[in-house]
């Protein structure tokens, strides 16, 4: 991204995502959202002198899932570390990390900004806890007498995982981002909920004159939680560091907080003040020895990821953005294909998707994973439509009629008599009528005015309250008005 | 006099009905009032429920219920040991008024175990430090010589077993703390192997030395503790799933062919005269009763104290960084965080805790790491390479268990380095992971000697085996403080 | 390597100690001689030594993902030197 046609921008960033392991890494306490304070903790988290920590077996499983996801290399030895700094949000003074042998190395993604494609490298991802939770008695930090602190959060397992400083705008920023999280949400080991704090992001910015190589200055913006944040913070930051290096002087290297309300960045931490973490590694445990076998266990329960599903659904015939939207949540897409096993035809299937389905979940707030209409029960639905039995029109009332009690589309059509009438014995009389009732239209008609055709089919229509099949309607009054 | 006994000889009163639970416990209590104003062993006991555990040790006897071997025997814990509902101190003002909310795992298992807690006993602040002379709470006296340390970190544990203010108890080791104290008081120490106890619920001070074990009277008692005790915690990570053998079964008077190995480096210059006179004698004993002796090196052990207190302050100080005034424990009046944390470690900790924090703080801080810690931490790997390569000859290594008798108050505390450097026969034991055993094993100018048998990597057994043969042809064991007049009329001083 | 004053007010900075004038003194006096000893490791060649970070060789220490008892709100906040609502309620933070 150039800007003001002097500087390119280089991003990096750091996110942070909860692992949504039934318990903490290090003790059995529950991980569950919202607890009232204090009521998720025991010695371990609440870091009590004598107490001990015990590695939660299934972090390390989510954190080697997540990096084969994101084409990492598996440490084959790998340990934790102690970083050593003082914040009340930490109840033993020092966070379990790990320092110079991650879990994951190396790996990449691909984003897609405007039908451009660039991979973003990312560098390496490792386990660590949460601290706890900070309330403020004022309305920011700063302007408080004194906090409060509740340690529910403390000890829940994160995964930090750590791009190269490979993003050069702002949408490719945001484009890595929602890559990203995708990911983490396809392969579960997160629910990634931005709204929770279920994801962080610390976003590193630096520009250099436009055309150069080596890097500036960067300062980083600790602990944004949405995309639309990171989008003002890297705007704003942008813009600041430009009026520094345009005014000659030099960005200073340090560590920034975002302000929401005012919407600025101010300086959490100079690099003076910045904390000498003493890492050293982590005596209370042992080391993990990663065999090969274990990551080709975990290998296996890898979904497919989103960028294969889209390219397998753009090969049965759908749109790119339709392709995009349908596996754009593991949920979704997997119901799409399930509803797919039974009933082929992809693009109607799609369309059905993105339209009624979706417009249906949403107005009743559910998720399709709490849908109570299963893919099995669509698949019927569209069955009955193309077999000619329902209209599309009519499908789409049986469909909230499905959701609403449960029940098959057959049953339904049954129940209520909303099978289509597609036999002309049947409909022929209804035909005469509507000719003999509407004089004027067939004169338009036989005079060249083709849209009268649609009021007389309109007609019949609803003289069979739409259970006509519109297409045989329109074929029997285009012979009977020769 | 009932107390006294070992905890086999009372376990067999109990057994016989010859004396009750609540009388046992009774004559324990009245025992500590009368000589701990003097000593200062205890920093707290526990009268009403140590009563209320024997009542319940006297029903199962009036029911003819089988009795454990340490069922209703009463004995103590070093106060860095946690307890449930029961103050717990550390002996530091920073933990003055800390109440658990659980209990260590020791404390639980001896509790299953039906032993009667009597209170808990006095230490280094922190277990930093080798004379009892770093407590908050004042220090404790060596019966021997009322003028002396009785060692530390585990001085009151010591005491308590040696005036018979309990008749065993549970210290903790990460540099020569249980079994120091235990030669300077003429008693039992037993420091397993890393990861045979567990440690959850000790209050840290170096997680990779730390280790609990039993003070006792006898060697016998020794191995009955630590069966109960010892084993694999999933609550430890550093616990070990091993094999624990009944480490009675290894009390057996015979030593003929075990291989005895005597490393120099641990007769030099620093060891008093006297005590390896007295130490040789030992050797002598053992060569008598049918041990290979002959010397060995470790040539490393010179650099063991200097990486000793590089790693254990290195832990320490990390380990320390929880107490910050916000959770629990002392917390200073301040406007701001900051300055709260600043000043309740200030006012909470003493001067050699401090100091301590000091060093590992900066021993890896950014630009250190390397050339103190990292270096530590490699030199330790040499360390445990020399046992390594002497225990391929060897079954065993004895040593004496500290250069001197029990100094003088004051004598080393002006000079923490001097201090420092009487670890040199106990620390690398640490660093190794190994166990070791101090034994009573004689006298200088009245003041008991400590001979220490060092062993390989889980086998204690061995260790029970020669303390136990040395023990049952020596009297050394037998031999009591004889407390003044004025000790034992619980006078002022 | 001798420490220097600004080297003990940097670390006890770091280890949050608010240390007296007498003490910033001592502990100088002190630190220098026991890492003057402590230079004596550095005779040791230790280039090609892993260094022991753990005295037993274990990996692979876990546990199951199982939820276990937490603390009673009570007995979590019973040690609190300032319990507000059940928080740990603590003194203005500042940006450092």
């Amino acid at each position: 991204m150039v800007v003001a046609d002097q500087y390119e921008m280089v991003c990096g960033i750091e996110v942070h995502a909860e692992l949504q392991t039934k318990t903490k890494i290090f003790c059995g306490c529950t991980t569950e959202f919202g607890g009232e304070q204090n009521t998720h903790v025991c010695p371990v988290c609440l870091g009590m002198p004598g107490a001990l920590p015990v590695l939660n077996r299934e972090v390390v499983n989510y954190a080697i899932k997540a990096g084969l996801a994101l084409d990492s290399e598996i440490a084959e030895f790998s340990k934790f570390d102690r970083k050593n700094y003082f914040y009340p949000d930490l109840s033993k003074n020092y966070q379990t990390s790990q320092f110079d042998l991650p879990i994951c190395i190396g790996g990449k993604l691909e984003i897609d900004v405007d039908g451009e494609k660039k991979w973003i490298g990312i560098t390496r991802a490792h386990m660590e806890e949460d601290a706890g939770k900070l309330v403020h008695s004022g309305t920011t930090i700063s302007t408080s007498n004194e906090s409060s602190v509740d340690y529910n959060r403390a000890g829940v397992p994160l995964l930090e995982i750590v791009s190269e400083p490979d993003m050069s705008s702002i949408s490719e920023a945001l484009a890595y981002l929602e890559k990203l999280v995708q990911i983490l949400e396809y392969t579960e080991v997160s629910d990634c909920r931005l709204e929770q704090g279920s994801v962080r992001f610390d976003v590193n910015v630096s520009l250099r004159p436009h055309g150069t190589k080596s890097l500036g200055t960067r300062t980083e913006t600790k602990n944004l939680n949405s995309y639309s944040s990171v989008r003002r913070c890297m705007e704003y930051e942008v813009a600041r560091q430009a009026r520094i290096l345009n005014a000659g002087k030099n960005v200073v290297q340090e560590t920034r907080t975002w302000d929401e309300g005012q919407g600025i960045t101010l300086t959490l931490r100079s690099k003076e003040e910045a904390h000498d973490y003493r890492y050293f590694p982590e005596p209370d445990l042992p080391p993990l020895v990663i065999d090969r076998n274990w990551v080709e266990r975990i290998r296996k329960t890898l979904p497919e990821l989103p960028a294969k599903r889209r390219a397998r659904l753009q090969a049965l015939g759908l749109p790119a953005y339709d392709a995009a939207v349908i596996t754009q949540a593991r949920a979704m897409s997997d119901f799409f294909d399930a509803t797919l096993a039974y009933y082929g035809d992809a693009k109607t299937l799609a369309n059905w998707i993105m339209g009624d389905v979706t417009r249906l979940l949403n107005s009743n707030q559910c998720s399709v994973s709490d849908s109570p209409i299963s893919a099995k029960q669509l698949a019927e639905l569209l069955e009955l439509i193309k077999k000619g039995t329902l209209s599309g029109k009519i499908a789409k009332g049986v469909l909230e009629e499905m959701y609403g009690t449960g029940k098959d589309a057959a049953a339904i059509v049954k129940e209520k008599g909303l099978a289509q009438i597609s036999d002309e014995g049947a409909l022929l009389g209804i035909v005469d009528d509507v000719i003999s009732a509407n004089p004027q239209s067939v004169v338009d008609y036989k005079a060249g005015k083709d849209k009268a055709i649609g009021f007389l089919v309109g007609q019949v229509m609803k003289a069979t309250k739409g259970q006509a099949n519109p297409g045989l309607v329109n074929q029997l009054l285009k012979e009977k008005l020769v | 006099m009932m107390i006294g006994q070992s905890v086999s000889e009372l376990h067999e009163l109990l057994v016989h009905k010859d004396v009750s639970s609540t009388e046992l416990t009774k004559a324990y209590i009245d025992r500590i009032q009368t000589v701990d104003p003097e000593l200062k062993a205890y920093l707290t006991v526990i009268e009403n429920q140590a009563m209320t555990q024997s009542a319940e040790v006297d029903r199962k006897i009036t029911q003819n219920q089988v009795l454990g071997p340490l069922e209703g025997i009463p004995m103590a814990l070093k106060d860095n040991m946690c307890t449930e509902g029961i103050r717990t101190t550390c002996a530091s003002k920073m933990l003055e008024d800390f109440i658990p909310p659980y209990n260590a795992t020791v404390t639980e298992r001896l509790k299953v175990a039906g032993t009667i807690l009597l209170g808990k006993v006095n230490m280094d602040e922190f277990a930093m430090g080798s004379s009892t002379e770093n407590s908050y709470f004042g220090k404790t006296r060596n019966p021997w010589d009322l003028e002396r340390v009785p060692g530390g970190s585990s001085g009151g544990a010591a005491v308590a077993v040696a005036v018979d203010e309990a008749a065993f108890t549970l210290g903790s080791d990460t540099g020569g703390s249980i079994r120091q104290p235990a030669a300077f008081c003429g008693v039992v120490g037993m420091k397993p192997t890393y990861g045979a106890v567990s440690r959850y619920g000790l209050i840290a001070f170096a997680s990779s030395l730390d280790q609990i074990g039993p003070l006792t009277k006898t060697v016998r008692d020794n191995a009955l503790v630590l069966n109960a005790i010892a084993g694999y915690d999933p609550r430890d990570s550093t616990s070990v799933a091993y094999e624990k053998p009944d480490y009675t079964k290894f009390l057996v008077n015979d030593i003929k062919g075990l291989k005895i190995g005597i490393p120099r480096q641990y007769y030099g210059d620093g060891i008093d005269p006297d005590v390896a006179r007295g130490i040789q004698e030992g050797i002598q004993t053992l060569i008598d009763l049918g041990a290979e002796v002959s010397e060995c090196s470790l040539p490393h052990t010179e650099y063991a104290i200097p990486a000793y207190y590089l790693i254990a302050t290195a832990e320490a100080s990390s380990n320390l960084a929880r107490y910050d005034g916000v959770r629990y424990g002392l917390r200073a009046e301040a406007e701001d965080v900051l300055g709260m944390f600043k000043k309740t470690r200030a006012e909470g900790f003493g001067q050699e805790v401090k100091r301590r924090i000091m060093l590992g703080t900066y021993a890896l801080s950014s630009g250190y790491y390397d050339a103190y810690y990292l270096k530590a931490q490699k030199v330790r790997t040499l360390i445990k390479q020399d046992f390594d390569k002497a225990f391929e000859k060897f079954d065993v290594l004895l040593s004496p268990t500290a250069p001197t008798t029990a100094f003088r108050f004051g004598e080393k505390s002006a000079d923490p380095l001097a201090m420092y450097l009487s670890d040199i026969t106990t620390v690398p034991i640490n660093l190794a992971g190994i166990p070791a055993i101090s034994i009573p094993a004689g006298f200088v100018k009245g003041m008991p000697i400590g001979m220490q048998f060092m062993g390989k990597a889980f086998d204690e057994g061995t260790l029970y085996r020669a303390a136990y043969t040395f023990e049952q042809n020596t009297q050394y064991h037998t031999l009591k403080p004889s407390l003044s007049e004025e000790v034992l009329a619980g006078g002022s001083r | 390597m001798t420490i220097s004053r600004e080297d003990v007010e940097y670390v006890a900075a770091l280890a949050r100690l608010e240390l007296t004038e007498p003490e910033i003194k001592e502990y100088t006096e002190q630190l220098n001689s026991i890492l003057g000893y402590a230079a004596k490791l550095e005779r040791l060649n230790t280039d090609d030594v892993i260094p022991t970070a753990h005295a037993v060789p274990l990996n692979n220490v876990m546990r199951e993902d199982q939820v276990g008892p937490s603390l009673d709100h009570e007995k979590a906040l019973n040690n609190a030197p300032d319990g507000d609502e059940g928080f740990f309620r603590v003194p203005r933070i500042s940006l450092t």
